[in-house]
């Protein structure tokens, strides 16, 4: 507590308790309530319990005020410890607070647009120039088999590929299911129940069972790649390898971009059949269409080019995958939280390009057509 | 105040009051036992210096007795509270009044250094915005940082520069006891230099005590009041720096009669 008294030689003031920074708070406004006229100031401090450098921090700011108002600060009854410290405390104030200005105008909302802009397409470059990186590797460790990393590949391979077969089975399985149930309550209105089969297999076969596969993989495998190679990257991993004369993309790329460009595919056709058995079991339950119509009728009327079409997409999807996921991870600066960052904008940007290039190959494949 | 440290540190013992004992401690990873029946006093006031050859479980110490890591056996009373088994109201109010650095900082990386230092502030105190900056920038530049860096992120610091801003956040609540984790590793030798200076300086100022876990002998040195040795999973010998070359064991003989530890002497005789 602050007591203020004004005798002949200016005012006094008598500080007592405890000016302990976890308590500040209930000194904290008698002090800035203070406000020195100009006139002479002791303060007194032979009544105080504790001191810390909060606490002097406002005995100290206190008497910077005063001098500022142009009049003399005395302490009476200040004990040796609290007068280091005191002293300690006043030597250390910075005279201007480091503050973190934010100044907004219009000019610089236009410049912030203009940096976004450029930003973005410097962004779009690096990542074009990455893929043009990628494939050059790529086609060389093609030409150069010997310089493939097998045990990362293998390893890859099974924490991509390998563990993501129930997933993948799973979300097949309850596609078709979907299908074959919203599909029968809009054909049994025309009697066209029949039509479910071809509903279900041109629909999976050739859309959605790599479009599906391609969007869990990206969430699933996309991520963990930005992560770990981010992370990589924050500790400097990656720099040591360039000094061992190591090259990151030969070493951490390549070995997850090929072992999507071969697991992809493999997911892809586990998700086709998995949809087949969840719609003809579905067809079977609820349209009475028996497992040996279906067959028959997939066979005549979904010729393999529906298959096929569906499986050219995926190394595309695959590739995409893994160049955005690994570009991401070197764009990583400095902290943890930069890791977060781009592995969100990770599985984002490679799940729209993903469908994008769906698009793309939707309309190519009508002009074609086939 | 000189005279007080000096008291506190003779042995005297009816002066001394230890802020942290630590009593029968084991501490286990799987098979492999780092700490078997440790015993350990840190004494108010002093600045003790934990050595030991790597894997002796320093750090591990450190971590058992600020609670990230809990022991298999053993108890630690910290300012008179059982940090183990203690009410869960005494022990949170215990972590206000001790500050730990970490190596590398562990500063937070989403937040810039004066809102780092900031941080405990806003958790623990009800202090306004304007003081609360106004503290932090102070401790920042108790630390020796200048004002320019509080905007900065951590990313942004050099290494020695993020041990200071990390030790300014440990002291943001003027904590009573402050562990150090290798304060001075991967410093400059000035720079190592002006971080034992600065330590020495604010322990005298706020009268702190420190607990520093260090391999840097110019630090033993120049700062620490008493050194504890880690060896064969307890503390081998505790006194001051002086007493250790009379030690008849091969590693605190080696550590402290080597060349490096010889030439630390003398820097530390210089001072």
């Amino acid at each position: 507590m602050i007591h203020s008294d004004r005798d002949s030689n200016g005012v006094c003031l008598r500080v007592t308790g405890e000016l302990l920074t976890q308590s500040l708070e209930t000194v904290e406004q008698a002090f800035s309530a203070f406000q020195p006229d100009g006139g002479n100031v002791t303060v007194d401090l032979s009544k105080i319990e504790a001191l810390d450098t909060g606490g002097a921090w406002l005995v100290a700011n206190l008497a910077r005020r005063v001098r500022a108002a142009g009049a003399h600060v005395a302490f009476k009854g200040l004990k040796p410890a609290h007068s280091a410290l005191l002293d300690t405390v006043a030597q250390n104030i910075p005279d201007e607070q480091g503050v973190e200005a934010e100044h907004r105008s219009f000019v610089d909302w236009v410049a912030s647009v203009g940096e976004r802009s450029v930003g973005s397409w410097n962004d779009s470059m690096s990542l074009l120039g990455f893929l043009g990186l990628t494939l050059h590797r790529l086609v060389r460790t093609i030409l150069m088999p010997h310089r493939l990393r097998r045990a990362a590949l293998v390893s890859q391979m099974e924490e991509t590929g390998f563990k993501a077969i129930p997933i993948v089975a799973l979300m097949g399985f309850l596609i078709g299911v979907v299908l074959a149930f919203q599909g029968a309550t809009q054909l049994k209105q025309f009697g066209a129940e029949i039509f479910v089969v071809e509903l279900i297999s041109i629909s999976v076969l050739r859309e959605l069972g790599i479009l599906l596969t391609a969007i869990i993989v990206a969430g699933r495998s996309g991520s963990a790649f930005t992560a770990s190679i981010g992370s990589m990257k924050v500790q400097e991993e990656i720099d040591a390898m360039r000094t061992l004369g190591l090259d990151p993309i030969e070493v951490l790329v390549i070995p997850r971009v090929v072992a999507l460009l071969i697991m992809l595919p493999i997911l892809g056709f586990i998700a086709d059949i998995s949809a087949l058995i969840g719609g003809g079991l579905m067809s079977w339950i609820d349209l009475d269409v028996s497992p040996g119509m279906f067959m028959t009728r997939l066979k005549e009327n979904t010729g393999v080019w529906q298959l096929a079409i569906g499986m050219i997409k995926a190394p595309f999807f695959a590739l995409v995958i893994g160049v955005i996921a690994c570009w991401q991870a070197m764009q990583v600066r400095g902290s943890a939280q930069s890791v977060g960052q781009r592995t969100t904008a990770s599985v984002v940007q490679s799940i729209f390009m993903v469908i994008a290039l769906d698009a793309l190959f939707s309309i190519f494949f009508s002009v074609m057509g086939v | 105040m000189d005279g007080t440290v000096l008291e506190q540190t003779s042995k005297a013992g009816a002066q001394r009051e230890a802020v942290i004992r630590v009593r029968n401690l084991t501490n286990r990873f799987g098979p492999q036992v780092v700490h078997d029946d440790l015993n350990l006093d840190v004494w108010r006031g002093e600045v003790l210096g934990i050595v030991g050859g790597s894997g002796t479980g320093k750090s591990v110490l450190l971590r058992t007795i600020v609670g990230l890591n809990k022991p298999a056996a053993g108890s630690i009373e910290v300012l008179g509270v059982d940090v183990l088994n203690g009410p869960e109201q005494e022990r949170r109010r215990i972590e206000k009044r001790w500050g730990v650095a970490f190596q590398d900082g562990a500063l937070f990386s989403s937040l810039s250094v004066l809102q780092n230092v900031m941080a405990p502030l806003r958790e623990h105190t009800g202090i306004s915005e304007n003081l609360m900056k106004a503290l932090g920038s102070l401790k920042i530049s108790l630390v020796g940082l200048p004002q320019l860096s509080c905007g900065k992120l951590p990313s942004e610091l050099s290494g020695g520069m993020r041990k200071r801003a990390a030790l300014a956040r440990a002291l943001a609540l003027d904590p009573e006891i402050v562990f150090l984790d290798e304060p001075t590793a991967g410093l400059d030798p000035i720079g190592a230099a002006a971080y034992d200076e600065l330590i020495g300086e604010l322990q005298h100022a706020l009268g702190l005590t420190v607990f520093m876990v260090t391999h840097d002998l110019d630090s033993l040195y120049a700062i620490c009041d008493r050194v504890a040795v880690l060896a064969e999973k307890r503390v081998l010998v505790e006194g001051p720096i002086e007493e250790m070359t009379k030690v008849d064991h091969p590693w605190v003989q080696e550590y402290f009669t080597g060349p490096r530890a010889r030439a630390a002497q003398e820097k530390g005789q210089d001072r």
